[in-house]
């Protein structure tokens, strides 16, 4: 257990209190909507990067098929809609359902781990998205589901890209707080354990194969909050967007940014919408450069952009406190 | 009372079969060392008892209570710890960090996801507590990844401890550990109370012969010497298998 010290925490809240005020600040500093759209984006996607975490980062299961997931709430929220149900049922009906279905992919997916759980997560997500595609009299095939409003919750017209915007980050800050509070709890601490010694974990005690189908179903609630906003950032769901492409750019997010920790899987998420939306807007190829940027980062930096940061900074500093070091080292005798 | 009992153990692997009818009854507060060759069956009868393996045939109690077909993780909360042959521990984490996951695994509390784990300080106090037995109280917050061999054949042993247990596994406690290690951890042994019964397998003879009031020997899985330390050390079988002529 690591004891923060009294400034250190200071720090740590001043930082968090400042990235929150920039963060509220960005629809009133950024003046185009598209820009606005994009953080929003960026928050929506963070959030589920944020779900893929903890099975990835903090389970050290690595899953395929989030997408699948992510859809499900998506596609429950667009059929109640479209079927002329409420918002406050619709989003209810979808968490409940997207949450049914996490249980069913965690109890068929931890019977494995290493490559058999990546397999078997792959498939679920490769079925979900089939019956998407497929059960046509249900989800509209190809064509998918539009959905003709969004909600307008406490009076805030969420139809607005900056009420939108707000309202992402609300969410945003929410799974912020609950996957920092989940991390820095027992039952957090032993997931982690879980990832690097099961055999111990279960020697000492612990039930693992529950803590892992907990850990999922926490990171499918997270996932299912996602899915649920794209549909209404959207306004529309099709099966592309349950597809593998979709489960890997979540993965790509959560390790370009940094596995297991917190602020990765925001920051990979920030990386990989800026280069799909913005970057592509300039860059004919932005697939081949998004590439090139994964491969730099797991060359450069094989733990993340954050924790790489982090490590470099460190190395910096330290690399000049020692320069200072020796040079008064050097400096000493001459006195 | 037969704290640990073990009748007719059969566990194979393939057509190899690595415990053959093993019986093994172990009292209460009693000292058992568990010695023999290479390839002896020694850690896999370990795994059995744990639950890490399930036999083939014959039983484990534990108390008297049949604990064949329980699950290894509930028989910990029986009160049976045990420690690994090749050090198993958390590497990214503290020494103290490390402990607190050996207390938390027998406390509800590891089920809750909203409370701070570093706000428990009773748990924190428990770790301290159970590093002061094994003397590593002063390195408490230190990285394991910064500790020594000796270091962290102490931890496993104040994880084993911190969970209060009945009945301690010990598998090669001494193993790769220098001389003044050895000693540290000897007295270590030695320290605990005798309403803690252990079972220790152990290769080093010098150290751990004095430490056991009964010493079984197998040898291709099998039995075939049990007795007081003075009667297996005469027994020509013992030198014929292990010790040497």
């Amino acid at each position: 257990m690591s004891h923060r010290s009294a400034g250190g925490r200071i720090a740590v809240a001043l930082v968090v209190i400042a990235a929150v005020l920039a963060l509220i600040a960005v629809p009133f500093a950024i003046g185009e909507i598209y820009y606005v759209n994009i953080a929003s984006q960026i928050l929506l996607y963070a959030i589920f990067a944020l779900g893929l975490n903890v099975l990835v980062g903090y389970a050290g299961l690595v899953s395929l098929g989030h997408a699948g997931l992510f859809g499900i709430a998506a596609y429950i929220v667009a059929y109640l809609l479209a079927s002329g149900h409420g918002h406050a049922l619709a989003i209810v009906a979808a968490l409940a359902g997207s949450l049914s279905v996490t249980a069913c992919f965690a109890a068929l997916s931890l019977r494995a781990t290493g490559i058999s759980f990546i397999m078997i997560t792959l498939a679920l997500g490769e079925i979900i998205w089939g019956l998407a595609y497929r059960w046509i009299s249900l989800t509209n095939g190809d064509n998918g589901i539009s959905v003709a409003s969004r909600p307008a919750p406490f009076g805030l017209a969420l139809g607005d890209a900056r009420h939108f915007y707000v309202a992402t980050l609300v969410v945003f800050l929410l799974a912020v707080a609950a996957s920092a509070i989940f991390v820095r709890s027992p039952l957090g601490a032993a997931l982690c354990g879980t990832r690097d010694q099961p055999r111990r974990m279960n020697a000492l005690g612990y039930h693992v194969w529950l803590i892992r189908f907990w850990a999922f179903m926490f990171s499918g609630l997270l996932t299912s909050v996602a899915g649920i906003l794209f549909v209404y950032y959207n306004e529309f769901i099709s099966p592309q967007a349950l597809a593998l492409t979709a489960s890997a750019e979540g993965l790509l997010m959560v390790i370009s940014g940094g596995a297991g920790t917190l602020l990765g899987p925001i920051v990979g998420a920030a990386l990989v919408v800026i280069v799909k939306n913005v970057v592509s807007a300039y860059v004919e190829r932005w697939n081949f450069m998004l590439g090139a940027i994964f491969v730099a980062i797991v060359v450069f930096m094989p733990e993340g952009l954050v924790p790489g940061a982090v490590r470099l900074a460190r190395s910096l500093w330290r690399a000049s406190g020692s320069g200072k070091s020796a040079s008064s080292a050097v400096a000493g005798p001459r006195q | 009372m037969s704290v640990l009992a073990v009748n007719n153990l059969c566990k194979s692997f393939g057509g190899l079969r690595v415990t053959n009818n093993v019986n093994l009854t172990v009292t209460q507060g009693e000292r058992r060392l568990i010695i023999g060759p290479n390839g002896a069956g020694k850690t896999t009868l370990f795994n059995l008892i744990t639950g890490e393996l399930s036999p083939d045939a014959g039983s484990v109690s534990l108390f008297e209570r049949d604990i064949t077909r329980l699950p290894s993780r509930k028989r910990t909360h029986l009160g049976m710890a045990r420690t690994y042959q090749i050090i198993t521990l958390f590497a990214r984490d503290s020494i103290a960090h490390n402990v607190t996951l050996a207390l938390l695994g027998l406390s509800t509390l590891r089920w809750n996801p909203f409370v701070a784990l570093d706000r428990q300080a009773h748990l924190a106090a428990q770790a301290r507590d159970a590093l002061k037995r094994v003397g590593l109280d002063n390195i408490a917050e230190r990285p394991l990844a910064q500790t020594s061999y000796g270091e962290r054949r102490r931890v496993e042993i104040a994880m084993a401890l911190a969970q209060n247990p009945k009945l301690i596994l010990l598998d090669e406690p001494f193993a790769g550990l220098s001389i003044d290690e050895r000693q540290d951890v000897r007295r270590l042994l030695l320290a605990i109370p005798r309403d803690v019964t252990i079972v220790m397998i152990e290769h080093d003879m010098d150290v751990a012969l004095d430490l056991a009031d009964r010493i079984t020997l197998l040898h291709f899985g099998e039995v075939i010497v049990e007795g007081t330390r003075a009667e297996v050390v005469a027994d020509p079988r013992t030198r014929e298998v292990y010790l040497g002529e």
